[in-house]
């Protein structure tokens, strides 16, 4: 088993919800301070988006966001750098587009991932279908590979996908790109769907915007991820406190709502 | 009659050699799924080719016909020919296509169709069959192309479509694909994406090239009834190559040589290397980091920085042979056809008869036969060349 699914695991093991914050990576030139900020408000692991240009899953405020990052020079190679200078032991992941990985090579883009001290990642276009060799090339270098799930998946697929993913299934709660939402999707349905194929810990995504949600969300789930509603308020300026802040109104709400 | 395999299908899972594929989030696998079923279903039946052709020929006035071109031939010491694509309904083989898809959407049960567009060819044909069908339409446009071809905004609009501008990114064809697919993602239950090329995730790249057959398959019965035989060279502009797939389609299995022209700005062959983009593994224009890198051509209907990832399968194995040509050389064939046969082409088009004019006597031997596809009309692009055409005087 994968470090990150045996870190993940045990989260839930302890009883905990996860959090999962996502970043993307040169949006500004102090994301590596807000990564930390949010291991500090109380993350349990931390996605760091690579831009791509033609994010064909993400909403308008990743969009942005990875638009600065590409004008500010962002690279594969430069987050690597970047990151060696975090600190924090919260498990950190990739996302991104394939075409970086395949461009700068499978088995080079795992190794490196390795190095760059990363132990997932989420590759939102690669079908289930066209990951073998990604799937080999992570496995060398203990990169967990994780898979989507969403509201149109079938059944008998989701068990295909289920299979092959590792450290979580990430269950998309509604048929949209990434971006802010006001209700509560379809989130319970998916993970109860997976729930039928699998033990792996189901964290869900997609428009969560706010902690109240987040917790509801946390409810009938192990986890939940928050990308553009975090994203917005880094565009929008969010200091390094603001960031911890930010983060732990999620946490806390989970919380609340499940006494640990 | 079913068209299967004229050209040699891809794999079950839609690999054309090292191409194709299917790249896309995991919310639109069952659609992509659900549509190579409804397709191979619906290709396989008589009574859906039948209304495919019917349609062909009430709506879109096919078979278009094979035009000897005797001046230019004169002038460049060919025997030239071209396949009037122009003269279908819409004004380019687009419409073809659209009749395919528009059918199948119908077929599968879905009330609505999404489109992109680059010069708008394809979306003014998507918005005609969805009228001619009642569908709901809606039709992603990059804003620097809305502006660049207002005209067809508008022609879209009284076809009772509606134009969203994309704003994103280059804010031209590739980007509107992206906002395309993050619109199917919403609505995909009751919506058909109706890509305009042999692009994106497996079925398209395929079902496109036989929805486009017809052109190739009624061109080659064409030049043997005008006693012209086999052709020693079939020459198509590409973008994505929906108009290349579907005239090589009719001589894949000839001697004739297959040639593809790019525009230099958006020349995936030529200057690209493989890539994942728009669902499909193909050749793609990208930098160093694997970032996708914008095309630049004058015409925006080539405006898009990948190719089809069957042509770049045909590129492989040397089936298929491209080459690409600059904006000038483009605007000299642009009115030299207008000038010696009596035909505007669109600009896109242009790009095919400017390398027959630049190669004959050279990678064209004099004297060879040769099948142009006129893909276009150039109605579209007269007030642009007017403008070009003043800059350069």
């Amino acid at each position: 088993m994968k470090s990150l699914e045996v870190t993940l695991r045990a989260v839930r093991e302890n009883g905990r919800k996860a959090l999962v914050p996502y970043f993307v990576a040169g949006a500004t030139p102090d994301w590596v301070r807000h990564v930390e900020a949010a291991a500090l408000g109380g993350a349990d692991a931390i996605e760091i988006g690579i831009p791509f240009s033609d994010p064909m899953m993400d909403g308008v405020v990743i969009q942005e966001a990875g638009l600065r990052a590409l004008q500010a020079g962002t690279t594969f190679e430069s987050i690597g750098r970047q990151l060696t200078s975090i600190d924090t032991e919260v498990p950190l992941i990739a996302m991104t587009y394939y075409n970086i990985f395949l461009h700068y090579g499978l088995a080079r883009s795992a190794g490196r991932l390795h190095e760059f001290g990363l132990s997932g990642a989420i590759v939102p276009d690669l079908s289930l279908e066209e990951s073998d060799e990604w799937r080999t090339s992570c496995g060398e270098h203990d990169i967990a590979t994780i898979f989507l799930v969403a509201p149109s998946t079938p059944a008998e697929r989701i068990k295909e996908v289920a299979r092959r993913s590792e450290g979580f299934l990430y269950a998309s709660a509604r048929m949209a790109v990434t971006g802010a939402s006001s209700d509560q999707g379809d989130g319970a349905r998916v993970v109860a769907n997976v729930r039928e194929a699998s033990d792996l810990p189901v964290y869900v995504g997609i428009g969560i915007t706010t902690p109240e949600q987040a917790a509801t969300t946390a409810a009938v789930s192990d986890g939940v991820i928050v990308g553009s509603a975090l994203v917005k308020v880094i565009l929008n300026g969010a200091s390094v406190h603001d960031v911890e802040n930010f983060v732990r109104s999620f946490r806390d709400a989970i919380d609340t709502t499940f006494e640990v | 009659m079913s068209n299967i395999g004229v050209m040699g299908d891809p794999d079950e899972r839609g690999h054309f050699g090292d191409f194709g594929g299917r790249f896309v989030p995991e919310a639109l696998m069952p659609a992509c799924l659900e549509l190579e079923e409804a397709f191979r279903d619906a290709w396989a039946d008589p009574s859906f080719i039948n209304e495919y052709r019917t349609t062909l020929s009430q709506f879109v006035g096919r078979p278009t016909p094979v035009t000897p071109l005797p001046r230019l031939s004169e002038k460049l010491g060919l025997r030239l020919y071209a396949k009037r694509e122009d003269l279908a309904h819409t004004g380019s083989h687009k419409i073809n296509n659209v009749v395919g898809q528009t059918l199948l959407t119908r077929r599968m049960g879905k009330t609505r169709i999404i489109a992109e567009t680059g010069a708008g060819q394809h979306g003014v044909a998507t918005a005609t069959g969805a009228a001619r069908l009642g569908l709901a339409c809606t039709v992603f446009m990059g804003e620097v192309d809305t502006v660049r071809q207002e005209l067809n905004v508008f022609r879209m609009e009284l076809l009772g479509a509606r134009v969203v501008p994309v704003t994103s990114g280059s804010r031209t064809l590739k980007d509107a694909v992206n906002e395309a697919m993050r619109e199917w993602v919403t609505c995909v239950a009751d919506t058909h994406y109706c890509i305009g090329s042999v692009m994106g995730p497996h079925p398209f790249p395929w079902m496109v090239r036989e929805f486009q057959s017809i052109i190739g398959i009624e061109a080659a019965a064409q030049l043997e009834e005008l006693g012209a035989g086999t052709p020693d060279l079939v020459v198509a502009c590409v973008g994505g190559g929906s108009n290349a797939a579907g005239i090589f389609a009719g001589f894949a299995n000839s001697d004739a040589r297959l040639i593809g022209v790019e525009a230099a700005g958006g020349a995936a062959v030529a200057s690209g290397s493989p890539g994942v983009l728009h669902g499909m593994r193909s050749l793609l224009l990208q930098d160093e980091f694997g970032q996708i890198e914008e095309a630049h051509s004058m015409s925006a209907g080539l405006d898009y920085p990948g190719i089809g990832p069957e042509h770049a399968y045909l590129a492989d194995s040397g089936r298929a042979e491209y080459f690409a040509v600059g904006d000038e050389e483009v605007l000299d064939a642009f009115s030299l056809l207008s000038e010696s046969e009596g035909i505007i082409p669109a600009l896109e088009t242009a790009h095919a008869l400017a390398w027959i004019t630049r190669e004959v006597g050279a990678l064209i031997p004099r004297g060879a036969t040769v099948l142009l596809n006129l893909s276009g009309r150039g109605d579209k692009d007269v007030a642009q060349v007017r403008q070009l055409l003043k800059g350069e005087s």
